[in-house]
């Protein structure tokens, strides 16, 4: 039972990675909490449903889609709800609590548009297929999801360091002062890096639709609870951090239930943040000052 | 400091507030709408989750209320109004939305909440101003302990779900089981409850009990552990959404045993989320679409044909309530006054409804008969 139940929690913690990781950029760059990305990861769950169910397109070309859709969202959300606050000298609580608006206003939307039920992918998409290794039985979902969360977080940490462009977001998050003084269009830098941690909270919603099979107007929040849990475990804006801070947060759950009550899986995956965040203030992966990615 | 003085005065301001409202309560009851008496309607309030996690329950409750109404309305014995407040799943919403029903819109009697968390929580308001109260889907033990006033057509789980397990337990022989409840709902809490005693009456030892929480969609932990106890069946009381991911989740696993539900498994939604994991899944209901009646073929139909799908059993049940509601209005010949309608409703008996012959005993809870349900091929049948 061991080893099945390290394989739920390595899959559990993924779906967190994979949604921190998306919290983490926009952290990184913009130093505030985007409240409305369980929203947008919950927007990008029903477009690849859509896609799926009424255009019958493969699973993937869906998962492309909802990225897509997630990332022009994600742009709306930089020009409506975040950029005209950066212009003015505002308090830093200001886009926490417009992206909070944001997250109300699409949850409502969500339910106007797709109703209250929960709907699923139809069978055969990807979901339902299952691999027995040994003691271990694993869905090719939850391979795909690990697979992707991990290949995003290399290719994320290989783009940051050492494209041009990964290199105009790592000196914007330094100081968008000192940016825009370099010659660097941060305008342009903020808004690809929003629409980018959006098309992961996209492609996120869609792998997690897959993996529990139900999508729902209210399946962001908790989702997004959890992801910022992560962030701060992983130490803001740290993408390593991210990643294996939501790993640790799934094992520590399902280990929980597993070997102990499961009325005190919250309990206990949160008491070890706090246990962690009380040796590390600065979060796993997080420096003290400056510096992130 | 300053935080706190500020917390402080919120924290009085609401109190304030709260006891004004509580105090108009008791006031203005006998107050009758001038408007409503003209056109001889009688007006009643609903306090339904029309919104948030659970809009679903709601929304069937209302379809099934506007298609009672406008039958009703249609025979004219008593002609109905219907004003609907949405409660969100929240208990203070729920109170704050039966203080308007009956404040401000003046109700003669109220149908909701959705939950029976919400019922505990605004009940006592309703009875307090003496406004009848009628839950149509409150479940759980207690509900009409909360007064005079407070009915409730929904069948209780203490005498559903023993009904089931019994069935279960001889149909299958269990002697083991394994049971898992969703811990933060006053309704599923108290359905557990009521299935550990009924395991323990039927001498079935429990190998273990988990916990998960409404809203949750990862249970591989618990039935991962689970599964290694191997249990003969395994026990769940939880609202659909939850229980639906769990038989999936079972079944993906390679759990093949009968599941036996609480009240949340009575929905067509829980065979339309879980698919064919759904097989085997054990319910008791009062509702049972496919039974052979000329009265429950007519429901179905027309609800159909109104909202192109197979009533619930929320949906049912909020029918029969407004129809109990207006052979209640009948007898006591006043759309107005609330104290007749209290009396006039609590001798309701021989009711016949689309969820069987229905009668209030002494304490406001419905007696009837429930038929235990099974899931096969993707349908509710009767399990014999």
């Amino acid at each position: 039972m061991f080893w099945q139940q390290l394989v739920n929690g390595l899959t559990l913690g993924s779906t967190y990675s994979l949604v921190a990781l998306g919290y983490t950029l926009i952290m990184g760059v913009l130093n505030i909490i985007n409240m409305a990305h369980g929203e947008v990861f919950m927007f990008g769950a029903f477009v690849g449903l859509f896609l799926v169910n009424y255009l019958k397109v493969n699973i993937f070309v869906a998962m492309a889609g909802a990225m897509a859709a997630s990332a022009l969202l994600g742009i709306l959300l930089e020009m409506l709800a975040l950029r005209p606050l950066r212009r003015r000298a505002v308090s830093d609580l200001a886009p926490l609590i417009s992206t909070i608006g944001v997250s109300i206003f699409l949850e409502n939307l969500a339910l106007k548009i797709f109703g209250p039920q929960s709907q699923a992918f139809p069978a055969g998409a990807l979901s339902g297929v299952q691999l027995q290794l040994g003691p271990i039985r694993i869905t090719l979902v939850q391979i795909v999801i690990l697979g992707i969360s991990f290949g995003l977080m290399f290719v994320l940490r290989f783009w940051l360091s050492k494209t041009r462009v990964g290199k105009a977001i790592r000196t914007t998050a330094e100081s968008i002062e000192t940016a825009n003084l370099l010659g660097i269009n941060t305008n342009k830098i903020i808004l690809l890096t929003v629409a980018l941690a959006s098309a992961l909270g996209g492609i996120a919603g869609v792998l997690v639709g897959l993996s529990i099979n139900a999508v729902e107007p209210t399946m962001g929040l908790s989702m997004g609870l959890k992801g910022l849990a992560v962030l701060i475990l992983g130490g803001m804006g740290n993408i390593t951090g991210a990643m294996l801070g939501g790993l640790i947060l799934g094992i520590a759950e399902v280990f929980t239930v597993a070997y102990g009550a499961s009325s005190y899986r919250d309990a206990v995956a949160f008491g070890i943040i706090i246990l962690i965040l009380f040796i590390r203030p600065q979060g796993l992966f997080g420096k003290r000052q400056g510096g992130r990615f | 400091m300053k935080k706190g003085l500020t917390k402080w005065l919120t924290g009085m301001m609401i109190g304030t507030l709260l006891l004004t409202t509580a105090g108009c309560g008791g006031g203005s009851a006998p107050a009758a709408n001038s408007e409503s008496e003209g056109a001889g309607a009688a007006k009643i309030g609903v306090v339904a989750y029309l919104s948030g996690g659970g809009a679903a329950y709601g929304q069937s409750q209302k379809e099934g209320l506007d298609l009672a109404k406008d039958e009703i309305n249609a025979l004219g014995k008593v002609k109905i109004d219907l004003v609907y407040e949405d409660s969100r799943g929240n208990n203070t919403e729920a109170i704050n939305a039966v203080n308007k029903l009956i404040n401000k819109d003046n109700v003669v009697a109220l149908i909701g909440p959705t939950l029976s968390g919400e019922m505990f929580a605004s009940g006592p308001i309703a009875n307090q101003s003496e406004v009848p109260i009628m839950g149509t889907s409150t479940t759980a033990e207690g509900i009409t302990d909360i007064g005079e006033f407070v009915f409730r057509n929904a069948l209780p789980e203490s005498s559903a779900v023993p009904q089931a397990v019994k069935m279960a337990v001889q149909k299958y022989n269990l002697k083991k089981v394994a049971m898992m409840y969703s811990s933060n709902n006053d309704w599923a809490v108290s359905g557990y409850k009521t299935m550990a005693q009924a395991l323990k009456d039927n001498g079935v030892e429990v190998l273990a009990t988990e916990t998960f929480a409404d809203k949750d969609t990862d249970f591989s932990a618990q039935l991962t552990k689970i599964s290694s106890l191997k249990p003969d069946a395994i026990m769940v009381s939880s609202l659909y959404q939850e229980a639906a991911l769990v038989l999936k989740k079972a079944r993906e696993i390679g759990i093949t045993v009968p599941f036996v539900g609480t009240n949340g498994f009575n929905s067509p939604e829980l065979i339309k989320i879980a698919g064919q994991a759904a097989d085997d899944a054990i319910v008791a209901s009062p509702w049972y679409p496919g039974k052979e009646n000329e009265k429950i073929t007519k429901f179905v139909t027309d609800y159909k044909a109104k909202y192109n799908k197979i009533p619930d059993q929320f949906a049912a049940q909020s029918y029969d309530a407004l129809y109990i509601y207006a052979s209640a209005l009948e007898k006591a010949g006043s759309s107005t006054d609330r104290a007749k309608l209290r009396d006039s409703l609590a001798t309701i008996k021989d009711f016949q409804g689309v969820t069987g012959k229905f009668a209030f005993d002494e304490k406001r809870n419905p007696l009837m008969d429930a038929t235990v349900l099974i899931v096969k091929d993707g349908q509710f049948t009767e399990l014999k």
